[in-house]
Parts: C-alpha cells; sequence; structure tokens
C-alpha cells in the first residue's frame, strides 16, 4: 500500500493494482483473463451481461464494474463460475437466431469465440426462434437483430464515443431491444460507417456493408487462439 | 385416366439407398402386369429459397452451399457467380477466376471420385445381384482394397484442392461477391503439385477400367435403364467442354442443336419450370418443345454429348472414343453417365495440373466491383448437372427474390424415364420384385444421382422399405432393408 498500489487475490495469484481500477482492469494488465461480453475497454462498463461473474470473498458479482480493493480474495477461473457463463452464452443463443454457419461475422464473433472458449456444444435450452425483421434500409450499416446480444456497446459508442446517441434501449425482460432514433429506421439516423458504434458489436448485428468474408479462414480474429488470449499473453511478468 | 379407372398394382421403393435425401419410387402396373407408371416422388420443400429473401447479398454464398453435403462448392460458386452480377462484375481478376475453377475442379474431382467408386462401383464391381449386406464402400474395401484406397486419396486430393482455395474442406467461405478472398502460397502450391499427377494416372486408370466393364457387357450395360433424350448443359463459348462458366447449349436425340449461346440472364425464355399433380417437385423443360417433349438430361452425360471438343488432351482422347459408343448422334445409355463421368475426372485433373502451373493463382489482385444491377442468373456445371441460380436484389442489398434449378430437378423426368425402362424390362408381369430387381432400379437412379438432398432441400437418411400394392392400394408385397 505504501507504494500506491493495492493486492487483490486472484483464485490464489497476488494481483497488484492501482487504487480506481475494476477487478476487470487489474486483471487484464497481469494476464488473467476474465470472460466478458459487453464490457469494452474504450467504453464505460455497463454490467448488462454478467458474462464476467466472479465471487468476490464467496459473493458473486460484476468484474468489470467492481473496483479494486486492498486484500479482496476473487475466484474466476473456477468449474463453478465456468459453468455459470456458459449459461449465459448458452442463454443468449437460444434467444436470438444465431446462425453461426453463414453469419459473416463468424471466425471475429466475441460471442461465438466464447461458446467455444467456454466448452459450448450446444444450447441445451430451447431455442426461442423470434421472428426478427433486418434493417438494411442504411446504405453502409445494416442492423440485424437477430443476433444482438443486448450488450449495449452501440448505445454506449454512440453517446460517448460519436456524440450521437443513434442507439438506445427500449422495452423490459423479454422485450427489450435495441431501437434506432429514428422514426422508422437505421437510414434516418446520423449513423455513418465510421462511427465507433458502427464496428463496436461483438456479435454480427450491427455490420458495416459489403466487408463480409473479405478474410480468409485461418485469418480470422479467433481462427489460431481462443477468445482472451491477447490478454494472457500480454502479461506483465 | 385416374388410378382408380383401371386395375392396377402398385410396387413402392422407398427410399432409394445410398442417395441423400428421401425418395420414393412407385411403379404402378396395370391388371395384365404391364407397367402403367414409373414415378420417383421426392419431397421437395423450398425451403432456402424463402430462407435467402431478406438476407443480404452477399451472404448468399454462404448461405446456399448449405444445400448439400456432397457438391456445397457448386452452390458457393454458383452464388457468387451470380453476385458477381449483383455488383455488377463481368470479369473477374485473372487470379480470382483461377481460384474459383481451381476450386470447382476441385470439386468436380472429389465429387465424380466419391460418386463412382463410394456409390456406384459396389453395383459394378460386385454384381447388381451381389448380397445388399456387402455390396457397398466395405465390400470393395474387401475385394479391392487397393482400388477402395485410391477411391479415398482421389477424394481427399479434391477436397485438399477445396481447402486451399476455399478455407476449409466443407463450407468454406473462398467466393466473394467480385472475386475471391485468398490466393495461394508456394508452400500449398507445392503440396498440391505433389500428387497431382497420381491423381491424373489414377483418373484414366479409373476410365480405362470403366470402359472395359462397359464394352465386355455391353448389352446389358448400354439398355439398362436407357432412352433417348434432349439434352443440356453450359458449353465455352468456342464450344468446348466448360464445368465452371459458358452458355447454354440444348440438343435433341439426334445431336441437332435446339438452342445456343444461350445467356444465363435469358434462361427463362428457353426453359420453363413445370408442375405434376402427384410431385411436389418441378419439372424443367425446353419451352420451344413443351412440357411433354421437352424435357431434358443434364450432368456428365448431357455436357460430353453436348460439347464439340475438351481442351485437354487425355479428356479429349478419352471423349473422341467414348462418342463412337454413338455411331454419329448422341449416346443416348444412363450406364453411360458413369462413363462421361470419368472423362470429366480425367479433365478436372488435367484443369488442375494446368492451374497449379499457372503464376496467376499467386496473385494478389483479388476482388473487383462495377455498377450494381437489381438482377442477375448464375449457371454452374456442378458434378450432377447444370445449376441455375437466379436473384433479385433490392437497393437495400437484401436478396428479395431466389430461384434454384438444381441439377436433380432437371434430372427428375429422366429418372422416371429410367426406372420405367427398367420396370418394363424386369418387373412388367411379375407378381414379386426380387432383390436384384429392385436393386436395378436404383442402380439406373443412381447413374443420375446419387444426391437427391439438394433437390429435396431436405436432409435425412432411412432405410429401404418396399412395398408392392395393388390397385386396390392394398399391400401383397413387403419388403425392408437398410
Ligand atoms: S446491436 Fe450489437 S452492440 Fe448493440 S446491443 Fe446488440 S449486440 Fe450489443
Ligand atoms: S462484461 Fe461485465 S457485465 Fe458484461
Amino acid at each position: 500500500m505504501s507504494n500506491g498500489k493495492i493486492t487483490i487475490y486472484v483464485d490464489d495469484v497476488e494481483v497488484e493494482t492501482e487504487p480506481g481500477k475494476t477487478i476487470m482492469e487489474a486483471c487484464d494488465a497481469s494476464g488473467i483473463y476474465i470472460p466478458r461480453l459487453c464490457y469494452h475497454k474504450d467504453l464505460i462498463p455497463g454490467g448488462h451481461c454478467r458474462v464476467c461473474t466472479i465471487k468476490v470473498n464467496g459473493k458473486p458479482t460484476n468484474a468489470c464494474t467492481f473496483p479494486a480493493q486492498e486484500g479482496l480474495v476473487v475466484e474466476n477461473d473456477t468449474d463453478e463460475l465456468k459453468e455459470f457463463r456458459r449459461n449465459i452464452i448458452e442463454m443468449l443463443f437460444v434467444e436470438g437466431n444465431h446462425v453461426c454457419p453463414y453469419c459473416e461475422k463468424q471466425g471475429n464473433c466475441e460471442l461465438q469465440a466464447l461458446a467455444y472458449r467456454l466448452g459450448m456444444i450446444a444450447p441445451t435450452y430451447p431455442y426461442l426462434f423470434p421472428k426478427i425483421e433486418v434493417d438494411a434500409s442504411h446504405p453502409d450499416v445494416y442492423i440485424d437483430r437477430n443476433r444482438c446480444v443486448i450488450c449495449g456497446r452501440c448505445v454506449r459508442a454512440s453517446r460517448d464515443i460519436d456524440g450521437k446517441s443513434v442507439f438506445g434501449f427500449v422495452g423490459r425482460g423479454n422485450d427489450k431491444h435495441i431501437a434506432v432514433n429514428a422514426e422508422h429506421n437505421l437510414s434516418e439516423t446520423q449513423l455513418t460507417a465510421a462511427d465507433r458504434a458502427a464496428d463496436i458489436c461483438p456479435t454480427g448485428s450491427i455490420v458495416v456493408k459489403r466487408t463480409a468474408y473479405k478474410v480468409p479462414y485461418g485469418k480470422r480474429m479467433y481462427d489460431q487462439e481462443p477468445i482472451g488470449s491477447d490478454i494472457e499473453k500480454s502479461a506483465k511478468v | 385416366m385416374k388410378a382408380s379407372d383401371t386395375k392396377q398394382k402398385k410396387i413402392v421403393i422407398n427410399p432409394v439407398t445410398r442417395i441423400e435425401g428421401h425418395a420414393k419410387v412407385t411403379i404402378r402396373m396395370d391388371d395384365k402386369g404391364k407397367i402403367d407408371a414409373a414415378r420417383m416422388h421426392i419431397v421437395e420443400f423450398r425451403g432456402f429459397e424463402r430462407f435467402v429473401r431478406g438476407r443480404l447479398y452477399w451472404e448468399a454464398p454462404t448461405i446456399v452451399q448449405r444445400l448439400c453435403g456432397i457438391c456445397p462448392v457448386s452452390h458457393h460458386l454458383c452464388a457468387a457467380k451470380a453476385m458477381d452480377g449483383i455488383i455488377g462484375v463481368d470479369k473477374l481478376t485473372p487470379t480470382a477466376e483461377k481460384m474459383r475453377r481451381l476450386m470447382h475442379y476441385g470439386q468436380t474431382f472429389q465429387s465424380h471420385a466419391l460418386h463412382f467408386f463410394h456409390l456406384s462401383s459396389p453395383d459394378l464391381l460386385l454384381g447388381y445381384d451381389a448380397d445388399p449386406a456387402i455390396r457397398n464402400v466395405i465390400g470393395i474395401a474387401l475385394k479391392y482394397p487397393d482400388l477402395a484406397k485410391q477411391a479415398i486419396l482421389m477424394r481427399k486430393y479434391g477436397q485438399e484442392i477445396i481447402k486451399a482455395t476455399s478455407g476449409k474442406k466443407i463450407h468454406g467461405t473462398g467466393a466473394v461477391p467480385g472475386g475471391i478472398n485468398k490466393s495461394l502460397s508456394n508452400e500449398e502450391i507445392a503440396l498440391l503439385k505433389n500428387d497431382i499427377d497420381q491423381m491424373l494416372e489414377w483418373s484414366v486408370q479409373s476410365v480405362d477400367l470403366y470402359k472395359k466393364m462397359y464394352m465386355d457387357d455391353i448389352d446389358r450395360l448400354s439398355n439398362l435403364g436407357s432412352f433417348e433424350s434432349n439434352f443440356v448443359s453450359l458449353v465455352r463459348k468456342d464450344g468446348c467442354l466448360d464445368l465452371y462458366d459458358g452458355l447454354l447449349r440444348a440438343k435433341d436425340k439426334d445431336g441437332k442443336i435446339i438452342f445456343d449461346k444461350v445467356r444465363p440472364i435469358d434462361y427463362l425464355k428457353y426453359i420453363r419450370e413445370g408442375v405434376r399433380n402427384w410431385s411436389y417437385m418441378k419439372f424443367p423443360f425446353i419451352t420451344s418443345l413443351g412440357q411433354e417433349k421437352g424435357w431434358y438430361r443434364v450432368g456428365p452425360l448431357a455436357r460430353v454429348n453436348n460439347c464439340d471438343f475438351i481442351d485437354t488432351p487425355i479428356a479429349e482422347k478419352q471423349r473422341q472414343e467414348f462418342m463412337e459408343l454413338g455411331k454419329g448422334r448422341p449416346v443416348h445409355s444412363t450406364m453411360a453417365y458413369h462413363w462421361a463421368r470419368l472423362i470429366e475426372t480425367v479433365h478436372s485433373a488435367e484443369k488442375i495440373k494446368e492451374l497449379l502451373d499457372d503464376p496467376d493463382i499467386k496473385g494478389k489482385d483479388l476482388v473487383t466491383a462495377g455498377k450494381r444491377r437489381h438482377e442477375s442468373v448464375a449457371i454452374i456445371e456442378a458434378p450432377r448437372g447444370s445449376l441455375f441460380h437466379h436473384y433479385k436484389v433490392d437497393d437495400n442489398d437484401q436478396i428479395t427474390m431466389a430461384n434454384l434449378i438444381v441439377s436433380t430437378t432437371s434430372n427428375n423426368e429422366p429418372m422416371n424415364q429410367a426406372i420405367r425402362r427398367v420396370a418394363e424390362d424386369h418387373i412388367a408381369g411379375q407378381k414379386k420384385v426380387t432383390e436384384p430387381v429392385l436393386n436395378l432400379v436404383e442402380v439406373a437412379i443412381r447413374a443420375y444421382d446419387p444426391c437427391l438432398s439438394c433437390a429435396t432441400h431436405a436432409i435425412g437418411q432411412m432405410p429401404l422399405k418396399v412395398k408392392l400394392v395393388d390397385f386396390r392400394g392394398q399391400v401383397i408385397d413387403e419388403k425392408v432393408r437398410g
């Protein structure tokens, strides 16, 4: 503490960090990967998805929003938490229509990559098969809510980085979905393909048009190594 | 004439084994034991055409290849060709064109090898009347181990080509609207070059083997399930065989041109899709000849009959020898399909060899674009025959209409004709369907198409069930196997 540092204990590993950091930030900097979906390093944490659930002093909480404090005992890479996270991913899969085999985000999709990393073979919950239309009205970007996981990254990016608030949540519970700030569709909004909101979606829900399948198999984001490997490899030893 | 008007017996073969998908064969006899009708019922669910509606046009090549587990590359490439049209591209970069061709020849090579060795050779090499328990690829492996090994390696080689060009052995993403997403590295080329001479040699041996079997038993094989028909296929502008691209040509049973040099976009002026009240499947026909006379055959036999020449030397020599069978007319024998198929296998191997030596497949200029259009038609010669993809795309880039004519649909009536011929020769007048005769029906169908899943757009395999039904619909004999 004397040097302004604090120490937390993650799965029995000592992690040194500074006051003001979240547990996720502390772990990232130490090469410990905590699975996450709605979190993005350029955005204010939303705490929506709960994929980053850890146990702090025995209680479940979000790693992306929980501040690190001296002496916290954190459980992360346990069978119980892995199963919990896998269950969340499974629920996201059955809630939408995620057809990885042809989705243009395949290989670069965080949802798919998490499913692989967490060992999901196939969802064990029944599919809901919602009927959802694609909004392709915008000349350069389309939104396919079949693939939306309600992470809110687009909402935060558009509001906090682009300064436009093109996207927002509407509805509650099962009806909760992403709406656009226009009477009818995306074409009436201020969104451009260069906006941060247009390329920050973890799935294939908001996609810049005419960029599909340009990267061949083997060269896509998660073809060689599982999601989180970059964090694990960046460990400052 | 309604079925109930006369006294008829029905023989139902359901479904056909070793064919992907769900098919049911009905052979109907009148009370005198004469064949009244022979039909293959295919449950056609045109799911994919609906499914792609509303999707973005660049997704089509990846979506539609899921139609089929045996020749997904044909759908992938055909949709990509159609989407080239949508983005206004009529000519690809040399690298893109050659990579796609390489993918297609790899696909044809492996599919033909699978079709012949795995699905058809058991009947040919072990005998049509051999015990079904051993009349399969395992039986081949036991009796002809070298041949079985060769078959597996040929298939594997074709799949390696597909992987190198599309990223995966099955359901890759290589072709994109306007081009391709990769070219080959020196290492990939070197690896593929290692085996190509062996592949070519085995292909030539296969065609020679089949030729000998056919000629040794020509009386029986040339008649098995045979009939005369029109033929439709693509040919290159100069009349050369071309499996990847070209213009449509139709010949009649005497080899006279019905239409020629038809651009894919104009196909609807020359070919219509008819319906019959007893089948969900469509029956395409040549418009000028009408539905009754206008049906036609597609696939290896149609292509070899239709082209003026083949631009690879060994296959061309084989073609000339093959065409002598027809004595100046097209070859019509159903079992000649396998022969033509193996000539194309040789051709594909020769083409692969040529392309592996072409520096363009290492090029970096992969994609090109043009002025957006709203409608496009592409045709490719899939292993089993001409494959048509027709799309309309709106200003939002969403597909509003898709129409696919797959080769099995074109060969629908021909397969009925083949079954009818077998029935006339072997079943007419009988009260029971024997195992070997049943198998002859399957053999005739398999010569055309062992893959009904793409035509039925459904997945599933079931055991073979055989029913002999009289005109009142009562089962008088039933056999189950598989
Ligand atoms: S559209 Fe994408 S970024 Fe926006 S909430 Fe849905 S999944 Fe998240
Ligand atoms: S990443 Fe922490 S709640 Fe989503």
